[in-house]
C-alpha cells in the first residue's frame, strides 16, 4: 500500500492512501495527538469530508484494535490448515512474575509444547523473539500450540513473584 | 509595600474587558484581536472612559507582550518544516512577497511617508496572521483538505522572511540610511543563517539546558533566556521583537512542544496586553479619517492575496475549489503587523498607527469570515451534456 505523507507545517503530518475499494483516505496526525480523518471526493480530490477527530487515546485503542488482533489473524489462517494447531494472544498481567524477566525464564515451550512466535508491545512487534527477550507487563504475546498448551502458557504467565 | 488601589482596579478592569471581548470573538469564532484593539481604543486617550493609571503596566506588559508574540512564533515550526516549506514552495513565497507588500509600497509612497516607513507598511500588508490563519483551518475541519499544506507553508516561508526582514527595518527606522540598511541586512542575514546552521549542533545542547519535567521549570528558563536575548538584541539595535524570533527558531522538538504549551497563557496574557495598548495609544478620533483608505487597503490586499493563495494551492496539486479556498484562507493580518506597525510608531514615523490600527482590524474581522464563505459556496453541479472522467473510469 502507498501511503503518502506531507509536513503540516506547525499542526502535524498528513497521511494519505487509496483503499482497494476506490476512497482516499487522509488522515491528519496532529501534534498535540489527536487524529482528524477525511475521505477525499473520488472525482474532485479537494472535497474533503470531515469523517472523525479521534482523541490521544482513542486515537491509541483504534490502533491497537487494528494492530495487534491482525498478527493473530494471519496465524489463525495458519493453523486452519494443520488440525489441533491453535493460535492466541496471551497479555503478560500486571504484577506477573515474569514482566521485567527474560521469556526464556518462563520454560513456557519446555513446559507446554507452545512456542511464543510474536512480542507486541504498543506499535512494535517482535517477531520470533530469543529467549533473552525481556518481557513487560502489558506485552502481548503471540503463542501457537495446543488448545492445552495455550491455557498452560497462560497459566504460566498470570503466576505471582514468590 | 503599597499599592496604588486605583491601579489595581483599573488594570482588573480592562482585564475584565479582555475576557469579555474574547468570549464574544471566541464564541462568533472571530479572531480576539480586533476586539482587543477596540477595547484599548475605548479606554486611551481622548477616549470615552480613560483609565490613566494603566498606561505604566500596558507600557511594560505590552513590551513583554511582543516578545512572547515572536518567541512563541518562533517555536511554531520545526527546522524539517521549514526546510520542507523552501523546497516547495519556495516560488510561492516569492509571490506573496511580491503581490502584497507591493501596496503597502504604494501606499507608503501615497502617504508621503519617510524610506523606513514605506518599507513598515510593506511589511504591514505583506504577511498574514499565521495565528489567525491555522485557528481558522482548524476551526473549519481542514487540516486534511488538499490546499492545507500550501497554506501552511507561505505562512513558514512568510516568518523565515521576517526574520531578515525585522533587523533591516529596525536599522533603517534608527536613522541608518541606506549604509546602515546594508549593515543590518547583513547582521540580518548573518544572523537568520548562523541560527539556522547553529540550530543543528546547538538545538540540542539548548534543548538540554531548558528541558525539564516541572513545566514550571522550563517556563522560567524559556523566559528568562529569551527576555535576556532580547534585552540584548534591543541594545544592539535589532530590536527585541528579532532577538525573541530567533531564540523561538532555535529551541525544537520535544522542549518547544513544552516551551509552547507552557507559555501559552502568559502570551495570552501578555499578547492581550500589546493588542490593548496599541489600541489605548491610538486616539478613536482619528480612526474616522484613516478608515477610508485602511478600508481600500484591506480590498486590494485581500485580492492580491486571493492570487498568492490561488498559486500556492496549484503548487500543490488543487483544483480550483481549493485553490479559492486557500487565497481566502490567507487573507488574515493580524498580530504580526501590528508588531511591525508598533517598531515604526516607536521610531516616530506619524500617521502609520492609526492606518495600522484599522487596517488590521478590517483583515482580523474579514479575513475568518471570508475562510468560512469559501467553504460553504459548492460548484454548480455539472450538466447531463457533460463527459466526466468518471464514466469512463467507472465500469457499469
Amino acid at each position: 500500500m502507498n501511503v503518502s505523507e506531507t509536513l503540516l507545517p506547525g499542526v502535524g503530518i498528513r497521511y494519505e492512501f487509496a483503499t482497494d475499494s476506490g476512497e482516499r483516505v487522509g488522515l491528519v496526525a496532529r501534534r498535540d495527538g489527536r487524529v482528524d480523518v477525511v475521505v477525499y471526493d473520488p472525482d474532485d480530490l479537494d472535497v474533503a469530508t470531515p469523517v472523525m477527530t479521534l482523541s490521544p487515546a482513542e486515537a491509541n485503542t483504534v490502533a491497537e484494535l487494528l494492530g495487534a488482533p491482525r498478527i493473530a489473524e494471519r496465524f489463525a489462517d495458519l493453523t486452519r490448515e494443520i488440525p489441533g494447531l491453535v493460535a492466541a494472544q496471551l497479555e503478560v498481567p500486571q504484577g506477573s512474575r515474569y514482566a521485567g524477566r527474560a521469556m526464556g525464564e518462563t520454560r513456557a515451550r519446555t513446559l507446554t509444547g507452545a512456542s511464543i512466535v510474536a512480542v507486541v508491545r504498543g506499535d512494535q512487534v517482535i517477531a520470533s523473539p530469543t529467549p533473552s527477550q525481556p518481557l513487560e507487563s502489558g506485552d502481548i504475546l503471540v503463542a501457537v500450540g495446543t488448545a492445552e498448551g495455550i491455557a498452560g502458557v497462560r497459566e504460566i504467565l498470570a503466576r505471582r513473584p514468590d | 509595600m503599597h499599592t496604588d488601589p486605583r491601579f489595581l482596579v483599573e488594570v482588573g478592569v480592562l482585564l475584565l474587558l479582555l475576557g469579555a471581548a474574547g468570549a464574544v470573538a471566541w464564541r462568533i469564532g472571530l479572531s480576539a484581536v480586533p476586539l482587543f484593539l477596540l477595547a484599548g481604543l475605548a479606554v486611551g486617550n481622548g477616549s470615552l472612559f480613560p483609565a490613566p493609571a494603566a498606561a505604566d503596566f500596558l507600557s511594560f506588559a505590552s513590551g513583554i507582550g511582543v516578545v512572547l508574540l515572536m518567541l512563541t512564533l518562533g517555536l511554531e515550526f520545526s527546522s524539517a518544516e521549514f526546510a520542507q516549506s523552501v523546497r516547495r514552495h519556495a516560488p510561492s513565497g516569492l509571490v506573496d512577497l511580491a503581490l502584497n507588500a507591493t501596496p503597502g509600497v504604494v501606499a507608503g509612497l501615497l502617504l508621503d511617508l519617510p524610506p523606513a516607513g514605506v518599507l513598515a507598511m510593506a511589511g504591514i500588508t505583506w504577511v498574514s496572521s499565521s495565528g489567525i490563519v491555522a485557528r481558522t483551518l482548524v476551526d473549519l475541519g481542514r487540516l486534511g483538505y488538499r490546499e492545507t499544506p500550501a497554506v501552511l507553508s507561505v505562512l513558514v516561508l512568510e516568518d523565515i522572511a521576517m526574520a531578515a526582514y525585522l533587523p533591516i527595518l529596525v536599522v533603517l527606522l534608527s536613522g541608518g540610511g541606506l549604509g546602515g540598511g546594508l549593515i543590518g541586512m547583513a547582521i540580518a542575514v548573518g544572523t537568520v543563517s548562523v541560527v539556522l546552521v547553529l540550530a543543528g549542533p546547538i538545538g540540542p545542547r539548548l534543548d538540554r539546558v531548558l528541558s525539564h519535567a516541572s513545566a514550571e521549570q522550563v517556563m522560567l528558563r524559556t523566559l528568562g533566556l529569551t527576555l535576556v536575548v532580547a534585552g540584548l538584541a534591543e541594545r544592539a539595535g535589532v530590536s527585541a521583537a528579532v532577538g525573541a524570533f530567533l531564540v523561538g527558531l532555535a529551541i525544537s522538538g520535544s522542549t518547544a512542544d513544552k516551551a509552547r504549551h507552557v507559555l501559552e497563557p502568559l502570551r495570552d496574557l501578555f499578547g492581550a496586553a500589546f493588542f490593548l495598548s496599541f489600541g489605548y495609544h491610538t486616539d478613536p478620533r482619528d480612526m474616522p479619517a484613516v478608515m477610508p483608505a485602511a478600508l481600500l487597503l484591506a480590498v486590494v490586499t485581500a485580492a492580491t492575496k486571493v492570487v498568492t493563495g490561488w498559486y500556492a494551492a496549484r503548487r500543490e496539486g488543487a483544483g480550483p475549489r481549493g485553490r479559492r479556498r486557500a487565497g481566502l484562507a490567507l487573507v488574515a493580518r493580524g498580530e504580526f503587523n501590528l508588531v511591525i506597525a508598533g517598531l515604526a510608531v516607536g521610531a516616530g514615523i506619524e500617521g502609520i498607527g492609526q492606518l495600522a490600527t484599522a487596517y488590521v482590524m478590517v483583515m482580523a474581522v474579514g479575513g475568518p469570515i471570508l475562510a468560512r464563505l469559501s467553504g460553504q459556496r459548492r460548484d454548480t453541479p455539472r450538466g447531463p451534456g457533460t463527459p466526466t472522467a468518471r464514466s469512463s473510469a467507472t465500469p457499469g
